[in-house]
């Protein structure tokens, strides 16, 4: 059989199996694509069964390229695990275990004194959303921090328990709705406050924690890599927009996530032993309704001649301008548009607060 | 070489002769000395093992369950709340299939709040999956514990060495320890066939969609009685070792020709013996059945252990409210097609810590004589205590 045939087989072979043209073999000489140029290593494949447009699993993806292939995850009960792992499918290729929803910072700390006592220098991760993070988990997640285990926990922030079907949680942000927080003539949806999380969390005075955003996948693999070279605890929370939940449409993950922080609402901070030592500066602020406006959880903040809606837009701008002043997030340096930019920073793998 | 140990000190001794790689626990009465006695070991330099203090019972479960999974020889110690706020852990343990030993010294479940001995704890997680063995004096715990880290290696299954709080754990005992070396050959290297390895990553605690479920229990269900052959031939080899054996699955002892049988499990067989002992003349004599092994039950041992009885009385030291004593329960459940089955008096005594005198068998053995007795009591309950409307 000649060499041609062989190939023409196998090409039919591909085509029946994945049911599309294989791409041609590139001609040498020629450069990667921006695609192929991205990182090699995807600890989370695709072709699980995220929604379209899910932030959470562009975020996971993110963080998986940047930890590198020598880690293994405890996974919180959620979407993350759910989408990943429907049995007997799985796509993730390092170590995983999923045990429960309030535990993943228990199961990580025993996976990382295993390593210990081993003598292995594999990295452990745990991964939990809101739910399994700012409450059910969070137990667990300070006597974590507390024992100085050498892990690095990612929280995935879609602000409600969307697994369960769009729950407030503690991170949920003042006034949107959920099916458990639902706007009606006594109520304007969440009656309370987001979680402050992360003054919790530099409260322990870990090396490391600090907010990303899945809209600065740059800036969010810089800190990745960060944390991943620390010998000690360290917690990074990602805002997540989840297009079921927050009833914006699936293209919009993106723009939804970058004006959360374009408005102040999700600051980008960074905070090393318990000390403020980087933000990423608004150069033009947006005005919150620029963020609420986009999001179905909003829409009764949105409705004219309601002095109750415009109330709680005032509260809302409160709290971003608070963050703005509290971070000195107003001011000079790279628009956090500008994602080029922040890509040029992270890539170099400089240090956080030493750009 | 015998030694004068607490109870609680000969465990961490023991669990210490078994290398584990991680050791995190939550203290609580009575398992406090436990935990304690292995802090020091580890402070000391006798004992090179991952200590982790956690937050919490739920977190200690939780941390021995990624240390396993992680592929290390991992252990923890609770007791009554404890139990309980680690048993949604416990189920997943078992569920996932990870082995594991743990310590439970027995307790009360408040309310009302006891720090005193009875079997509700570990009862309450009876179908969580867990191997459970009870031991009947501290040597046996000892020697259990051993034997439990090497059935939970061989069964790929958690072992729960359960031990009756304060009656075993702060007693002084003369009590043999093995040498290391001897440890070292019987207990081989941990194993664990599915753990986290970076060459060769496998998800693990997936989503498992009603079409696999009922495959997994099934297989889980199988595993545990599997484990019946492996419980029992571990201690048939840790004797060929020491010696000294536990009973399998069940032990028998007493007059073969014995027409009353009397089964407990724990410390509260040590008492009905000596109460056996010092009996009147007029007392008859009793077959007794020490149930070592609860999950898997010994079903085929125990048929055969009552064999020629005509009564068999049932002791509990933890009852099911609105049905009765569990083991009791299970016992008549297994002796049900049997003909000829011995008739079942079942008793529930000792709960919350009340002694249980020697003078026990006498009234046992008289209490079979009542035909108006019910099929189950809680014999030592002093109804005069009570409102009337209680009694």
């Amino acid at each position: 059989m000649s060499v041609a045939n062989e190939r023409g087989e196998r090409l039919s072979e591909l085509r029946q199996k994945y049911g599309r043209e294989p791409l041609p073999p590139r001609a040498e000489g020629t450069a990667d694509t921006p695609r192929e140029a991205q990182p090699k290593f995807r600890g989370l494949d695709s072709g699980h069964r995220a929604c379209q447009g899910c932030g959470e699993a562009l975020a996971a993806r993110l963080v998986m390229e940047s930890a590198g292939p020598d880690v293994m995850i405890a996974n919180a009960t959620g979407c993350l695990e759910v989408f990943t792992t429907p049995w007997p499918q799985s796509a993730w290729r390092v170590p995983w275990v999923h045990s429960l929803f309030e535990n993943a910072a228990a199961v990580a700390s025993g996976m990382e004194a295993a390593m210990k006592a081993k003598g292995r220098n594999t990295k452990v991760l745990a991964f939990g959303g809101d739910g399994g993070t700012y409450d059910i988990g969070f137990q667990a997640l300070s006597g974590m921090l507390e024992r100085y285990h050498n892990i690095l926990y990612v929280c995935y922030d879609n602000e409600a328990y969307m697994n369960t079907g769009i729950q407030r949680s503690s991170s949920t942000p003042h006034s949107a709705t959920t099916t458990t927080s639902p706007a009606g003539k006594e109520r304007m949806g969440k009656r309370h406050l987001k979680k402050d999380l992360l003054s919790i969390i530099a409260a322990h005075h870990i090396p490391y924690s600090a907010s990303a955003s899945v809209a600065f996948p740059a800036d969010l693999q810089r800190k990745v890599r960060y944390a991943m070279g620390i010998d000690g605890p360290t917690f990074l929370v990602v805002h997540s927009p989840c297009p079921l939940g927050w009833r914006h449409a699936s293209a919009l993950t993106i723009e939804v996530a970058r004006r959360a922080v374009e408005c102040g609402l999700f600051p980008l901070v960074e905070v090393e032993r318990g000390a403020v030592t980087n933000v990423m500066p608004i150069r033009n602020v947006r005005p919150v309704t620029d963020y609420l406006e986009l999001q179905g959880r909003f829409a009764h903040l949105m409705k004219g001649g309601d002095a109750r809606a415009e109330e709680e837009r005032a509260h809302l701008q409160a709290l971003a301008d608070y963050n703005i002043g509290v971070f000195g997030l107003k001011g000079e340096g790279e628009d956090p548009v500008d994602t080029g930019g922040i890509a040029a920073v992270g890539r170099s793998g400089r240090p956080a607060g030493r750009v | 070489m015998l030694e004068a140990l607490e109870g609680s000190q000969a465990i961490a001794r023991a669990v210490a002769l078994c290398r584990p790689d991680v050791v995190a626990a939550y203290p609580i009465t009575p398992q406090t000395h436990i935990v304690e006695n292995l802090s020091r070991l580890v402070a000391e330099g006798d004992m090179h093992t991952e200590f982790v203090s956690v937050e919490s019972e739920f977190s200690a479960a939780s941390v021995v369950l990624g240390a396993a999974a992680a592929g290390v020889r991992a252990y923890t110690a609770t007791a009554s709340q404890g139990v309980l706020l680690m048993a949604e852990v416990l189920f997943n343990i078992a569920g996932m299939r990870i082995p594991l030993v743990m310590t439970v010294a027995n307790r009360a479940v408040s309310a009302p709040l006891s720090i005193w001995n009875d079997h509700s704890d570990s009862m309450a997680v009876r179908d969580s999956g867990w191997i459970q063995l009870h031991c009947a004096d501290n040597q046996e715990a000892v020697d259990t514990t051993i034997q439990a880290f090497r059935i939970a290696q061989e069964t790929e299954l958690p072992v729960m060495v359960c031990m009756d709080g304060f009656v075993l754990t702060h007693t002084m005992e003369p009590i043999a320890l093995p040498e290391q070396k001897e440890v070292d050959n019987w207990l081989p290297p941990f194993e664990f066939s599915r753990r986290l390895d970076p060459d060769d990553p496998k998800s693990l605690g997936t989503l498992v969609a009603p079409d696999f479920f009922a495959e997994v229990r099934h297989s889980h269900h199988g595993a545990m009685l599997k484990a019946l052959d492996v419980i029992a031939a571990v201690d048939r080899d840790w004797e060929g070792l020491t010696g000294r054996a536990c009973g399998g699955l069940l032990e028998v002892s007493g007059p073969a020709e014995a027409k009353i049988g009397i089964l407990a499990m724990g410390s509260t067989l040590g008492t009905i013996a000596m109460g056996m002992e010092h009996r009147g003349p007029d007392v008859a004599s009793a077959r007794l059945i020490k149930l070592r092994a609860f999950r898997p039950f010994p079903a085929e041992a125990l048929r055969a252990a009552c064999d020629g009885l005509d009564h068999l009385i049932v002791i509990d030291r933890a009852i099911s409210p609105g049905l009765g004593g569990v083991v009791g329960t299970e016992v008549a459940a297994v002796l049900a097609d049997v003909p000829g089955a011995p008739r079942i008096h079942n008793h529930a005594m000792g709960l919350g810590g009340r002694d249980i005198p020697e003078t026990v068998y006498t009234d046992l053995v008289a209490a079979i004589a009542d035909p108006d007795a019910p099929a189950f009591s809680i014999f030592d309950a002093d109804l005069q205590k009570l409102a009337p409307e209680d009694r």
